[in-house]
């Protein structure tokens, strides 16, 4: 990442800290120290925990609201309904968690004194640097958030809409669903500064069992939750990456910068998926754009950047309903298009996770 | 780097705006740039920042991709976007040499250059300044909320669309001004709708109402639903002035009310 512009290092650079751009970070102490290029013990102990995970598959997307949500939801509701594969799905959006709501599971949380709240907002009135320097423990003294301590001790671990299917959500951890998550970066990660970050925690202390797929969903952009957990999940090897987007060019702008950020950290890709692609009028039948494709949608950035396209979803009302009543599409709307192009798609992300079983080479380099 | 806030870059600017959203995709872009464009139509000064770090969309949407920021004595001097010189435009689009660049920032490091966007832009004489933001309410936010909090008049407009799963993420939004002390001049319902343009049926693509219901349930103004527009995104991705185009458009009166009822409503926010 040394090209980045105007730019941070990064915290294994050996300009860590000493860059022009250092200057007045208030990381830039700690990361002079090199305690960020350090190898993580942590990269250790996941990769051991996750020994038990058979693929790991992301869900990306420089864009928001393109469908990552339903797209992760509804990839592991399709793979579920093989009885024999265990899937588990975890939801790292930590700002706009949906998943509890697309599964069905909101309000399924133990609600009472099990969660912990954002830490204090009056901090973000005082001087921000001491947000980073100091309070980095999470507002918790002891450094062990209950909640983590809960997510640990097993008590707050995955709770599974099917046998086969189990949720791990961000969502669970927030008192009420008006509550805002507004951790800043170095909480969020939990990379250099925060030894008990909550991504870090979810990859070690997740007892994770016996898993055949684990999808992860993200939050939009190419940020700091993007940065850890491709990290801590390179090390146990993440199969690839499904990179969501929506027809126009506003969305695949953004969504070329997700693919150049993958071949930065050299995460392989599995594909892209155009969703909302097109809308069938439910009373004439008839097609049409509302996103439409001015510079040739999905299809055309995939041939230009040569990745796979896998598949397009068209845009259905029942998708959105089901999404909102926490069913699974496939049951709901076993005859749509969409449906049948879901399936299509999932079939190629299953080849491709079985073509690559035996892959064992490290994905990023330290 | 730390150049201590010029207090004259802002102090000519008379509202800010700050368009949010806890949800991505929604229209949080969409519905800055129109704002802009209608108070434009409505004589005003206008000036958006495009805070969204990661993906910016609006230099596309206004069509001014690729162009210069250029520097003087006062900071950074903002782009117009029209010959009239009534939008400026500031938006990290600019700063990045090739557009297909992530820019993978932490938090610290967005924080610092927020800060230059807000007190290092020689705004000049604005009416409105529309800050885009990204979506929910992390780093980004809460810097931009610091830094725009000493400059007066601060108003946020919050983003949804109708179904259940992006107003869960409003909610936390709505936690969130509340909690930063930040005024929420009202709620947008986006996306509400779409005509079928064969037969002119109307569909709730997202379901409806999601968004107005909300406002009720939060105590918020509710300032209008958009309806799905072709033409509008077709617009939106082209650069081309929607407002000044499609008049009879459904998404026209839509956006055109919502800006008017932020011109009257935002100097209610000054008393």
């Amino acid at each position: 990442m040394e090209e980045a512009p105007h730019g941070c290092p990064g915290v294994d650079s050996a300009q860590a800290g000493r860059g022009a751009s250092c200057q007045g970070c208030p990381n830039q102490r700690l990361c002079a120290s090199g305690a960020g290029a350090a190898p993580d013990p942590a990269v250790e102990e996941i990769k051991e925990k996750m020994k038990t995970v058979k693929h790991r598959i992301l869900v990306l997307s420089g864009k928001g609201g393109v469908g990552k949500s339903t797209f992760s939801a509804h990839l592991a509701h399709g793979l579920a309904e093989d009885g024999d594969i265990q899937v588990a799905l975890l939801d790292i959006d930590i700002c706009g968690p949906s998943i509890p709501k697309i599964m069905g599971l909101e309000g399924e949380q133990d609600g009472e004194s099990h969660c912990v709240k954002p830490s204090s907002l009056d901090t973000i009135s005082d001087d921000v640097t001491r947000v980073y320097s100091d309070k980095n423990d999470y507002h918790v003294p002891t450094g062990s958030p209950e909640w983590l301590r809960l997510v640990s001790s097993g008590e707050l671990a995955f709770l599974y809409v099917e046998d086969n299917l189990g949720v791990m959500s961000v969502g669970f951890l927030l008192s009420s669903p008006d509550d805002a998550v507004i951790w800043r970066g170095p909480k969020k990660n939990g990379l250099s500064l925060c030894s008990s970050g909550m991504i870090k925690q979810f990859l070690r202390d997740v007892d994770w069992g016996d898993v055949d797929y684990l999808i992860v969903d993200t939050p939009p952009g190419t940020s700091d939750e993007h940065l850890s957990v491709v990290q801590y999940l390179a090390a146990a090897h993440i199969d690839g990456a499904v990179i969501l987007t929506t027809p126009q060019e506003v969305a695949l702008q953004d969504v070329r910068k997700e693919i150049s950020f993958c071949h930065k950290v050299k995460l392989p890709i599995i594909g892209v998926v155009e969703n909302m692609s097109g809308f069938i009028c439910p009373k004439c039948k008839k097609e049409s754009q509302i996103f439409p494709p001015t510079t040739g949608g999905a299809e055309a950035m995939c041939q230009d950047l040569k990745i796979p396209l896998l598949g397009k979803v068209p845009l259905d009302p029942l998708i959105g309903k089901s999404c909102d009543k926490g069913q699974s599409f496939f049951v709901e709307a076993p005859d749509s298009p969409a449906t049948a192009a879901y399936r299509s798609i999932m079939q190629r992300i299953q080849e491709f996770c079985n073509s690559r079983q035996s892959h064992n080479e490290n994905l990023i380099s330290p | 780097m730390e150049a201590v806030a010029e207090p004259g870059n802002l102090a000519d600017v008379r509202n800010i705006i700050l368009v949010l959203s806890g949800k991505g995709g929604v229209g949080k872009s969409t519905i800055s740039t129109e704002l802009a464009l209608a108070l434009r139509h409505q004589g005003k000064k206008v000036g958006i920042l495009d805070v969204d770090l990661c993906g910016p969309s609006i230099p596309h949407m206004l069509r001014a991709q690729g162009k210069a920021v250029h520097q003087c004595d006062h900071g950074w001097v903002p782009v117009f976007v029209d010959q009239e010189q009534s939008i400026s435009l500031m938006s990290v689009g600019f700063l990045l040499e090739n557009p297909d660049e992530a820019v993978v920032w932490r938090g610290p490091k967005k924080h610092a250059l927020i800060k230059q966007f807000v007190s290092d832009v020689a705004w000049g004489e604005l009416d409105y300044l529309v800050v885009d933001t990204p979506p929910g309410t992390s780093d980004e936010h809460m810097a931009t909320v610091e830094a725009l909090r000493p400059y007066g008049p601060l108003g946020a407009l919050v983003v949804t669309t109708p179904q259940a799963v992006s107003v869960g993420d409003v909610r936390r939004e709505l936690t969130f001004c509340r909690k930063t002390g930040l005024q929420v001049i009202g709620l947008i319902e986006n996306m509400s709708g779409f005509a079928c343009p064969h037969c002119a049926e109307c569909t709730n693509v997202f379901s409806k109402g999601g968004g107005e219901e909300l406002a009720q349930l939060a105590g918020v103004p509710f300032l209008g639903s958009v309806p799905l527009d072709p033409q509008l995104t077709r617009s939106l991705e082209e650069g081309r002035d929607f407002i000044q185009e499609f008049p009879k458009s459904a998404a026209y009166s839509a956006l055109s009310s919502i800006a008017q009822k932020v011109l009257h409503r935002m100097p209610a926010l000054l008393s």
